[in-house]
Parts: structure tokens; C-alpha cells; sequence
């Protein structure tokens, strides 16, 4: 079959986030595993928020991506570690910013702190002056912040 | 691989978990365009998704058992095949009403699930720790939501205290224990339902007195309802959210 895991890594570096369609499931740190063998690739994969609409499609494009390479595809799904967005890459992150989405605040060791949130610099103008105006957003992954000195409203990803 | 004789209590609590996040998630849903402001409206669905997502995360566990989809569990079962707690099923009342049932829910899941993600039975387990991790934002958003309304106007606080006087004793029902629960506290796939409820309670009270609510101690029933028996209302709720799909139940989506 002659497929190689790099090549897969690879294939899967384009596939993108259909809510986020900047970033690749690579970079989100949604793709946990790859591995080859004599029957095909099997590839292991955690969903980021468990009821997120966009997971069949990623799985989905997952599998198309690896049959475009010519082989065989199982598409596995763990939920164990349990997704964080630590996991999302370096440049993950500066794609969300440049997409207008603030990438979400770093956690050090523990779980997310949801009874304070820094203010999340604003992806456009890189001010401070911003407010939340609600840990809930437009997708599962994301919350509303206002920025004072654009006067405009943004989103950041959630910390999980 | 887990013994034969857990199997089946082990399907049964998982219908439980699963049966009690569909139908909130259900309740929850009937707000979208209806909330009080947009930002909230937006904040519902999300609760609302959030506990589908879950509530297939644990039909899922139980598939994996019994072989039985959850599509065909949802769509297809009848209200007295339905194993959620009548407190998830009653009709989304107002908004203090909805935000306190949320609120007890969302307490119930901070303390069990932390404890289910102990449990000796492994995907339970993960699928515990993964919830839990989403779990948190719920908690902070109804806590807020009860403050604001106990400690806000006179009449948010009395129709906070209103939803308190009607879900108080059906709110035990979130943590009376399944006729197979024994075997599986001893198998340490689960944590013993005692605890837990007094865990949740030494969390609730003292919080919702500080929201200047009074716990209706005498309100009645004051007995254990088992997850068999319903109120009307869950036939309501099943009769249109199963409506499309027994029109044709060889339709594909």
C-alpha cells in the first residue's frame, strides 16, 4: 500500500476546522494518532466539546483525506485524555487570532478558571480595555467579549 | 470485558444518566428565541447542545453494552420506557424557573462526576472526565443566575422562590438509586447515591441561602419517586420531539 504515517500527518494538515476553516485538525490537537499497517491507516481522534456539530464532518473529512492517499481508512474516537485547548499548536493559535478569534487564555497545569476571566486581548487591535459579555458564544468553543477601544464586539475560543 | 450480572444494571444507569441530559437539553431548547435578552438565548442553546452532547457520550457507552443506537432509543421509546427524573421533564415555566433547574442539575454533575471519573469501569470513567471538564461553564453560569435573581428585585426573588417550592422534592429524585445500583457501588463502578446527595446538599444549601431562599423542607412528595413513573408533561415533550421521525421510520437523515 506503501502509504507512510508522514504522508497521513501530512493529507490531515489539510484538513480544516469546518466552523474555524483557518485551522487544521493537526493544529487543534484533535488528530491524537496515526498508524500504519498491512490493513490501512487507522487514525484516532478526541472531540474538542463533546456536543460540537462539526465532529462528523471532521471525521468524515478525516477519512476523505486519508482514502485520497490510496489506502484504507478507520477513523477511531477516544475521549480519554479528555481534549484541552492547551493541545491547539503555536501557530493554531496565531491562525485563530489572525481569523479575528482570540485564542484562548493558557492554563497552567489545572482545569480552565471560569470565575475570572483575564480581559482577552482583542485580536484586532491588541487592546486590553475589553469586556466579557458572555462565556457563551456563537459555536460551543466560543465567548463574546466587547473591545472598548475598537467599540466592537469579538470572540475568543474557550479555555477547556 | 465486564461480568454478565453488572452488564444490565450498568445499562440501566446509563440510561439514566443519558435519559436525564436528553430531556433537559429538550427543556432547554424550547427557549431559544424566547429567552429574556439574545446573549441569554445564545447561553441556553449552548447549555442545550452541551447536554446533548453529553447525552450522546453516554447513550454511546451503552450502545457499546447492548448494541441499541441511541436514534432508536430517542425517537422510538414510549414516556414509561423513559428513565429521567420527572425534576428534567417538567414544562420550562419561567425564567427563574428554568435557570434554578439548571442550577440543581448542574450542582448534581459537580459532585457526581468527579466521583464517576474514579469509577472502575473505565470508558464510564472517561466519559465522566471529558463532561466534567465542559460541566464547569454550566455551573458558573446558573450560579450567577441564581444570585442576580435571589438577591435582585422582589419579584425575581419571589418567582425564584416559587420554582424552589415546586423542584425542591423532586430534586431528590436525581440521586435515589436504581434497583441495580447496589451491585454496581460494589463493584466500585459507581459512588453511593447517599453520599453523593449529601455532598450536593452541603454544596446547595448553604448557597441558596445565601441567595435569600428559604428550602422548602415539608414540600411534598416527600418519597422516593422511581425513574418508571412520569408526569404527563414528559408525553407532551415526547409527542412533538419525536413527531418527524416516527412519520417515517425508515427515513434516512
Amino acid at each position: 500500500m506503501g502509504v507512510t504515517a508522514a504522508e497521513v500527518w501530512q493529507a490531515l494538515e489539510r484538513v480544516m476546522d469546518p466552523e474555524i476553516p483557518v485551522v487544521s485538525v493537526v493544529e487543534m490537537g484533535i488528530v491524537r494518532n496515526v498508524v500504519v499497517d498491512e490493513r490501512g491507516v487507522a487514525v484516532t481522534m478526541t472531540p474538542t466539546f463533546a456536543g460540537c456539530p462539526a465532529l462528523d464532518v471532521m471525521r468524515r473529512d478525516i477519512e476523505a483525506a486519508v482514502r485520497g492517499l490510496g489506502a484504507a481508512c478507520v477513523v477511531q474516537t477516544v475521549l480519554s485524555p479528555p481534549w484541552t485547548t492547551e493541545w491547539i499548536s503555536e501557530t493554531g493559535r496565531e491562525k485563530l487570532r489572525r481569523f479575528g478569534l482570540a485564542p484562548p487564555p493558557r492554563l497552567s497545569g489545572g482545569p480552565a478558571d471560569v470565575t475570572f476571566f483575564e480581559p482577552a486581548p482583542c485580536p484586532r487591535c491588541g487592546s486590553t480595555r475589553t469586556q466579557l459579555r458572555n462565556a457563551f458564544g456563537p459555536t460551543l468553543c466560543r465567548m463574546i467579549w466587547y473591545c472598548d477601544d475598537c467599540r466592537d464586539a469579538f470572540e475568543q475560543f474557550k479555555a477547556l | 470485558m465486564i461480568a454478565p450480572d453488572l452488564a444490565a444494571p450498568l445499562a440501566d444507569r446509563l440510561l439514566a444518566l443519558a435519559d436525564d441530559e436528553l430531556i433537559l437539553a429538550h427543556r432547554n431548547s424550547e427557549w431559544a428565541g424566547h429567552a429574556p435578552v439574545l446573549e441569554e438565548d445564545i447561553a441556553f442553546a449552548n447549555l442545550a447542545l452541551d447536554e446533548m452532547g453529553h447525552a450522546a457520550i453516554w447513550y454511546g457507552l451503552r450502545e457499546a453494552l447492548t448494541g441499541e443506537s441511541a436514534d432508536r432509543l430517542i425517537f422510538f421509546r414510549d414516556a414509561g420506557a423513559y428513565r429521567n427524573t420527572q425534576l428534567v421533564e417538567l414544562p420550562r415555566g419561567d425564567w427563574a424557573f428554568a435557570m434554578l433547574r439548571q442550577y440543581l442539575f448542574d450542582t448534581a454533575e459537580s459532585v457526581r462526576l468527579p466521583q464517576l471519573a474514579n469509577s472502575a469501569y473505565r470508558p464510564l470513567a472517561e466519559a465522566a472526565a471529558k463532561i466534567a471538564t465542559e460541566e464547569r461553564y454550566h455551573l458558573r453560569h446558573s450560579s450567577l443566575w441564581l444570585r442576580r435573581l435571589g438577591l435582585g428585585t422582589a419579584e425575581s426573588h419571589a418567582r425564584l422562590q416559587a420554582a424552589l417550592d415546586v423542584q425542591w422534592p423532586y430534586a431528590r429524585q436525581l440521586f435515589t438509586p436504581l434497583p441495580g445500583d447496589a451491585a454496581l457501588v460494589e463493584a466500585q463502578f459507581i459512588p453511593d447515591a447517599a453520599a453523593l446527595r449529601r455532598a450536593w446538599e452541603g454544596l446547595v444549601r448553604p448557597f441558596l441561602a445565601e441567595c435569600a431562599l428559604t428550602i422548602p423542607d415539608d414540600a411534598l412528595p416527600r418519597r422516593d419517586i422511581p425513574r418508571t413513573e412520569h408526569t404527563e408533561h414528559l408525553m407532551v415533550l415526547l409527542a412533538e420531539m419525536q413527531s418527524v421521525a416516527r412519520l417515517d421510520p425508515t427515513a434516512e437523515w
